[in-house]
C-alpha cells in the first residue's frame, strides 16, 4: 500500500481550506448589483389565505418586487415534483398533491412561503415582508398521524381522503399469516421512531443570476446534488433547458439528506433574478431551517415477530403510519417505503415478511430522507423485537441473534422482501463487538452499578442497509421517476497531472481525498498531482450527486470505469511509441512497460504524447486523454455490522450515561480508514442523538415546540463517550472497488443499540420497550411508573 | 433586526439620562438582547451600551463581602480566585452557565436583570442573600425577582453591582436542560451569618426559596433531613422538557445533592 492510495490514512486535502475560513459556501458568495429576497412564511399550520394585500409593503424602502402565487402562475411557474410513484395495495397510484412554489390559496404547515419580497438589502425585505397584510381564515389543524386518519380529521388535500397519500404493501401476506398460524410464541411491539430535524451546520441558501445577454440561468445552491435540481427545476418547474442552466454547489456544510430536495426558494431566486433582472439571494437564518428544511422518520409503527420453539424466526409482520407533512418532499414516498420495507429481513433468515405503510398528510414541513433514510426506522424496529422476543424467551439477545443469522455461506441471498445480499458476515460483526465491550463479563458491572443505586445494561443491534443507490432498472421499476448511475471524468492534462470531475457531492464526505486517492493509486501519481472537481452543471457532465451512501460505490466505481479507459488508451500510445504490441503493454506503478522488458514509457511521458501527437498513431487513435464513464450499478450494496452500547442510569434524575459504544463495521474495502471513522463517529453522533436527545414536537395546533436549539435538542461532544470501532471486511461482490458505503451506518445501527441497553438497564423494574429519544424526563417518569408502590412512596 | 441607534458612553451618569428614554434599551453581554433583536421581538430606538463603563467592571471585595460589578462576565466569575476563595460555590455556578462564548459575553448584571426562570444566578443571588446595586438605590436579594422575567428595577434603573456575603458552606447544584442547558432545576444551598439559605430557580416562573428545606436544615445541615421534604408541584413550570411534577422531584434531588456537595 502506497503512502497516498488505497487504505491510506491521507489526511483531508479539503481541510486545510476548511478550518482555516477559506470555504465558499453559497452564502459566501455575492454577485455584483445582487438583491436580497426575504420569504413572508405562514404563522399558522392550515389556513385559507383570503387576502393578500401588498401595496403597503412594495412602497417600503428598497422594496423592488414583491411575487406571490399569482405572478408565478401568470408565468406558468410549476410545482415542485416528486421524484418517487409508489402505488397503493390496490394498485392505485399514491395521491399527489400540487407543491406550489408559493401558497397558492392555503397554507398547510408553519413555515409554508406565501410571498416573496425582493429589496436592495435582506433587513429591506424582510421589513417589508412584515408590512405585508394577510386575511388568514384559520382552519384545524391535524399533527398526529393517528389522528389525521380518523374520520372527521381536518382534511389537508380534499383528493387524499382521511389524509392518506396511499397505502402501500410489500411481501407475501399469506406467507406470514401461514408462519404466525404455526409460531410457538409471537412477540409484539408498538414503537415509535421520533420525527427529527436535520439542522445541517449550514443553513440553506440560494442565488439566482440572469444573464440577460446569454440568456443563461445560473443558480448556486447548498445542494448535494446540482444535476438532479437542475433536471427538476428546469424541466418541471421554470422550464428552462439545461443547456441555458447551470447550477452550482459549491462548498457544502452538511446535508443529512435535507440538501437532496428541490426546494421551493431555489425556483424562487432564479425565476425573480430573470424578473427583476439582477441577481438574487436567499440565506436562511437557523428559525427558517427548522420550519422548511425536510424533517426525518416519524413512523408509528405496530410489529410482531413469529417464533419457533428454538427461537427461529417463522414470520415478520409490520404495519406503519408514516408521517409525510403536508407536501410531498421530491423522495419522501421512497422512504417509508422501498427504502424501509425491503429492510425488514435485516440481517436474519426470516423466510416470511409482510409490511404495509400508510403515507399521511398532518400540517406540518414535510418529512423525507435523513441520514439513513428509512433504513434507520427498519433496524430499529427489528432489533428492538428481537430484544423484546428474546427477553419474553429467556434466550440470550446475542444468541437469539445468531439462531437467526443468514448463514456465511448462503451469499448470493434472496430475502422475501426484494432485495438480493451479495455478500456478509453478521456474525464476525457481532463477535467483535461484544468482544470489544466485555459482554461476557457484564453482569458483574450490573451488580456493581446497583450497590451504588444505578441501573446498568447493555444493549445490542445488527443492522443492514441498502447503499450505493441504485441500479437504475431496479429503482424504475419501483416507482422511481430518475435513473440513478453515476457519472466521473478523467481528465489527464498534458504534463500528466489529472482533474477528476465527479458527478457525486461532497458536503463532508471527504471526496476530494477519497477520490484523489483512486486516481494517485491507479495512475500511479502524487496525490496531489489530482484535483477533484465536483458541484457544478457548468463543468461536470452530469451526476446524480450524493446520498444513500452511494458516492464510492457508484461513483467511485465510474472513476474506476473511466480510469480503466485512461489507462486502455495510454496503452495503445505506449504501445506505439515503443514499437510493441498492445497486448504486451503492462500498465503499473505509474509506468507503461512492454512486458518482461525494461523498456516503459511514464505516464507523465503518455499524456505529454497524447496532448503533443508528434509521434502518434494519428490514424487509428485521437489525440487527448479525457475519459467519461457512466456507471449503473448491478445491484444495492449491503453494509452491516453490529453495535453494542452500555449504559448507566441515574433513578434520582432518569439521566442515561453512556458508558461505551462499540461498532463493527462491514463496509467492504476501505479506501480511507480516517475518513471512514470520521463518517462513523458523525452518524453515531446522530444516531445517539436521536435516541437520547433529539426530537421534533409540534403542539395540537401544528406550532413548533422545537424551533430552536432552546428546545431541540442536538448532541454534543460533551454527550458522547470515545467510540470504540472495528471492521471486518466482506468485499461487494459487484463493483469494481468492492466497497460498500459507510455514510450512514453510525446513524442506523445506533438508536437500537442505545434503547436496547436502556431497556435492559430498566428491566429488573419490569420495563419492556420505551420509545425514543430517551430523555431525562421519559426515563423517570418510565421509572415511576413501574417502582413498586411502597418504593415510589 | 430593526433598526436602532447604537451608544456607548463613557459615564454611568451619562447612561443612566441615556436610559431614562423608555423607548431605550441597555445593553450587556447581548447575550440574551442580540437574539430578542434578531428575532424582532423588541424594537428599541437606541441601545446603550454599558461596555465602556470602567466601574461597572471587576471583582472586589468589601469588607467580608464579595462585590461583583454590573459588566463582569461569568468567565471572570468563573476564574476569579477572590470568589474562588470567598465563595467557590459561586464561582462553580458561574462556570455552569451556557457555554465558553456564552460566559465570555454574559454578564452577571444581565442575567439578573433578564431575570429567566431558568437562569443560575439568581439562585446564588437569593441563596447567598446577596444585594444587587443600582444607580439608585441596595435593593435586597429576596426582594429582586418579582416574577417571570420581572424584577424589582424601575424602567431606566441600572445595576451596577452585585454584593455577596460569604457563606460558611454552599453548593449549587444544576439540572440542565438537555437542549438549551439553562437550569431545569438549580438549587443553591448555603449556610450564611443570617441562616440556612436554599434557592430554586428553574422550577417556578422566578426564583424560589424552599422554606421546609430551610427549616429542616437549620435543625440538621444533612442530606438526610430533607429526605422526606415534598416539593409540591403546583405553581411549578411544565414544557416539553420537565412536567412539574418531575420538576418538583428535581428539587428534592438537587437540593440532597447540594447539601452533600456542601461537605
Ligand atoms: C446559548 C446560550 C446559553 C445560555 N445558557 C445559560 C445558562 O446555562 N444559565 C444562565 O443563567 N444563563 C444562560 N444564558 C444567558 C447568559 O448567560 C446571559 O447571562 C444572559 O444572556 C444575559 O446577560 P447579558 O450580559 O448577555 O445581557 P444582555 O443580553 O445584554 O441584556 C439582557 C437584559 O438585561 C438588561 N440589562 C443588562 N445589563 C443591565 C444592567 N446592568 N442594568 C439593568 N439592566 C440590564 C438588558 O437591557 C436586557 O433587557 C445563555 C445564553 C445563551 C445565548
Amino acid at each position: 500500500m502506497s503512502e497516498t492510495g488505497i487504505g491510506a490514512r491521507v489526511t483531508r486535502k479539503e481541510d486545510f481550506r476548511f478550518v482555516t475560513g477559506r470555504g465558499t459556501y453559497t452564502d459566501d458568495i455575492n454577485r455584483p448589483n445582487q438583491l436580497w429576497m426575504w420569504l413572508l412564511r405562514s404563522p399558522h399550520a392550515h389556513a385559507r389565505l383570503k387576502k393578500i394585500d401588498t401595496t403597503a409593503a412594495a412602497k417600503m424602502p428598497g422594496v423592488h418586487a414583491i411575487f406571490t402565487h399569482d405572478d408565478l402562475a401568470r408565468d406558468n411557474v410549476g410545482g415542485l415534483p416528486c421524484g418517487w410513484l409508489i402505488h397503493s395495495k390496490d394498485g392505485s397510484p399514491m395521491v399527489e398533491p400540487p407543491h406550489p412554489v408559493l401558497a397558492a390559496g392555503v397554507v398547510r404547515h408553519v413555515g409554508d412561503p406565501i410571498a416573496a419580497v425582493i429589496a436592495e438589502t435582506r433587513a429591506q425585505a424582510r421589513e417589508a415582508a412584515e408590512a405585508i397584510e394577510v386575511d388568514y381564515e384559520v382552519l384545524p389543524a391535524v399533527v398526529d398521524t393517528r389522528e389525521a386518519i380518523k374520520d372527521g380529521a381536518p382534511q389537508i388535500w380534499p383528493e387524499a381522503k382521511n389524509n392518506t397519500c396511499f397505502d402501500w404493501h410489500l411481501g407475501d401476506k399469506d406467507a406470514v399469516d401461514k408462519a404466525f398460524a404455526k409460531a410457538a410464541h409471537v412477540t409484539k411491539l408498538d414503537l415509535v421512531n421520533n420525527r427529527l430535524v436535520p439542522n445541517a451546520m449550514e443553513p440553506r441558501a440560494a442565488i439566482g443570476e440572469y444573464d440577460v445577454a446569454t440568456g443563461e440561468h445560473t443558480l448556486w445552491t447548498t445542494s448535494q446534488n446540482p444535476h438532479v435540481i437542475r433536471l427538476l427545476m428546469g424541466a418541471f418547474v421554470l422550464h428552462i433547458p439545461e443547456h441555458k442552466l447551470r447550477v452550482v454547489a459549491p462548498d457544502v456544510g452538511g446535508g443529512f439528506g435535507s440538501k437532496i430536495y428541490h426546494y421551493a426558494e431555489e425556483a424562487l431566486v432564479t425565476w425573480a433574478a430573470a424578473k427583476v433582472k439582477r441577481p438574487v439571494k436567499w440565506t436562511a437564518d437557523r428559525s427558517e431551517s427548522f420550519m422548511s428544511d425536510a424533517q426525518g422518520r416519524d413512523h408509528h409503527t405496530h410489529a410482531e415477530l413469529a417464533l419457533d420453539k428454538d427461537g427461529k424466526f417463522l414470520g415478520l409482520r409490520v404495519s406503519t403510519l408514516a408521517n409525510l407533512g403536508a407536501y410531498l418532499s421530491t423522495f419522501s414516498t421512497s422512504i417509508p417505503t422501498y427504502l424501509y420495507g425491503t429492510l425488514l429481513a435485516g440481517t436474519y433468515t426470516t423466510p416470511a415478511i409482510y409490511v404495509e405503510t400508510r403515507a399521511v398528510f398532518t400540517n406540518t414541513v414535510p418529512v423525507d430522507a435523513y441520514r439513513g433514510a428509512g433504513r434507520p426506522e427498519a433496524s430499529y424496529l427489528l432489533e428492538r423485537i428481537v430484544d423484546l422476543a428474546a427477553d419474553e424467551l429467556g434466550i440470550d439477545p446475542a444468541e437469539l441473534r445468531r439462531r437467526n443469522f443468514i448463514p456465511k455461506d448462503a451469499y448470493p441471498y434472496q430475502t422475501p422482501v426484494a432485495l438480493q445480499y451479495d455478500s456478509g458476515d453478521y456474525f464476525t460483526t457481532l463477535d467483535m463487538a461484544l468482544k470489544a465491550a466485555d459482554y461476557a463479563n457484564f453482569e458483574a458491572r450490573r451488580k456493581e452499578a446497583a450497590s451504588r443505586g444505578k441501573y446498568r445494561g447493555i444493549g445490542m443491534a445488527t443492522y443492514i442497509e441498502a447503499c450505493g443507490i441504485a441500479p437504475s432498472a431496479v429503482a424504475g421499476a419501483l416507482g422511481a421517476r430518475a435513473g440513478l448511475y453515476e457519472m466521473a471524468e478523467v481528465r489527464v492534462h498534458p504534463t500528466g497531472s489529472v482533474t477528476l470531475f465527479t458527478g457525486c457531492h461532497s458536503h463532508g464526505q471527504g471526496h476530494e481525498t477519497t477520490f484523489a486517492q483512486l486516481v494517485a493509486d491507479r495512475l500511479g501519481i502524487p496525490i496531489d498531482q489530482v484535483e477533484v472537481v465536483h458541484g457544478d452543471t457548468g463543468k461536470i457532465p452530469f451526476g446524480m450527486g450524493t446520498y444513500g451512501s452511494r458516492s464510492l460505490p457508484v461513483g467511485g466505481s465510474a472513476i474506476v470505469k473511466a480510469l480503466d479507459k485512461v489507462v486502455a488508451k495510454g496503452k495503445k500510445i505506449a504501445a506505439h511509441l515503443l514499437e510493441a504490441a498492445e497486448a504486451d503493454i503492462e500498465f503499473k506503478d505509474g509506468k507503461f512497460q512492454v512486458a518482461g522488458t525494461d523498456r516503459a514509457k511514464t505516464f507523465g511521458e503518455i499524456a505529454l504524447t497524447a496532448y503533443v501527437p508528434h509521434k502518434y498513431p494519428i490514424e487509428e487513435l485521437e489525440p487527448g486523454l479525457d475519459e467519461t464513464a457512466f456507471y449503473d450499478p448491478k445491484n444495492f450494496t449491503y453494509p452491516a455490522g453490529a453495535h453494542v452500547v452500555e449504559v448507566e442510569i441515574d433513578p434520582d434524575t432518569g439521566v442515561v450515561e453512556l458508558k461505551g459504544v462499540w461498532a463493527a463495521d462491514d463496509f467492504g474495502r476501505i479506501i480511507n480508514p480516517m475518513i471512514v471513522e470520521g463518517q462513523v463517529h458523525g452518524g453515531l453522533a446522530q444516531g445517539i442523538g436521536q435516541a437520547l436527545l433529539e426530537h421534533c414536537v409540534y403542539d395540537d395546533s401544528g406550532q413548533l415546540l422545537t424551533g430552536s436549539f432552546n428546545d431541540y435538542a442536538m448532541p454534543r461532544a460533551d454527550d458522547l463517550p470515545s467510540f470504540h470501532l472495528g471492521t471486518n471486511a466482506t468485499l461487494c461482490t459487484h463493483n469494481p472497488l468492492g466497497v460498500k458505503g459507510c455514510g450512514e451506518a453510525g446513524a442506523i445501527g445506533s438508536p437500537g443499540a442505545v434503547m436496547n441497553a436502556i431497556v435492559d438497564a430498566l428491566s429488573p423494574l419490569g420495563v419492556k420497550h420505551i420509545d425514543m429519544p430517551a430523555s431525562p424526563r421519559r426515563i423517570w417518569e418510565t421509572i415511576q411508573a413501574h417502582r413498586p408502590r411502597m418504593a415510589a412512596e | 433586526m430593526y433598526a436602532f441607534e447604537y451608544q456607548k458612553p463613557k459615564s454611568l451618569a451619562d447612561a443612566a439620562a441615556r436610559a431614562a428614554n423608555e423607548d431605550a434599551k441597555i445593553l450587556a453581554g447581548g447575550m440574551t438582547l442580540i437574539p430578542t433583536l434578531k428575532q424582532r421581538l423588541a424594537r428599541p430606538s437606541e441601545l446603550i451600551d454599558l461596555g465602556g463603563i470602567a466601574e461597572l467592571k471587576g471583582i472586589r471585595k468589601e469588607g467580608n463581602d464579595v462585590v461583583i460589578g454590573a459588566m463582569t462576565r461569568h468567565a471572570d466569575v468563573a476564574a476569579s480566585d477572590l470568589v474562588r476563595s470567598t465563595i467557590p460555590a459561586l464561582a462553580d455556578l458561574a462556570g455552569m452557565i451556557g457555554d465558553p462564548a456564552v460566559r465570555h459575553r454574559g454578564t452577571i448584571g444581565g442575567s439578573i436583570a433578564n431575570a429567566d426562570p431558568a437562569a443560575d444566578y439568581p439562585a446564588a443571588v437569593v441563596g447567598l442573600g446577596a444585594t444587587v446595586i443600582t444607580n439608585q438605590r441596595q435593593i435586597p436579594g429576596d426582594d429582586f425577582f418579582t416574577g417571570l422575567f420581572e424584577t424589582a428595577l424601575e424602567p431606566g434603573e441600572i445595576i451596577t453591582a452585585v454584593r455577596f456575603p460569604p457563606a460558611q458552606k454552599a453548593a449549587y447544584m444544576k439540572f440542565r436542560n438537555p437542549a438549551s442547558r439553562y437550569a431545569i432545576v438549580g438549587v443553591f444551598v448555603a449556610q450564611t451569618a443570617g441562616g440556612v439559605r436554599v434557592a430554586v430557580t428553574g422550577a417556578g416562573p422566578s426564583v424560589f426559596r424552599q422554606k421546609e428545606m430551610e427549616a429542616a436544615l437549620s435543625k440538621s445541615f444533612s442530606p438526610d433531613v430533607i429526605k422526606d421534604v415534598k416539593q409540591s408541584p403546583d405553581g411549578l413550570n411544565s414544557d416539553i422538557h420537565a412536567s412539574a411534577e418531575y420538576r418538583a422531584h428535581l428539587v428534592g434531588v438537587m437540593a440532597r445533592r447540594a447539601v452533600e456537595k456542601c461537605g
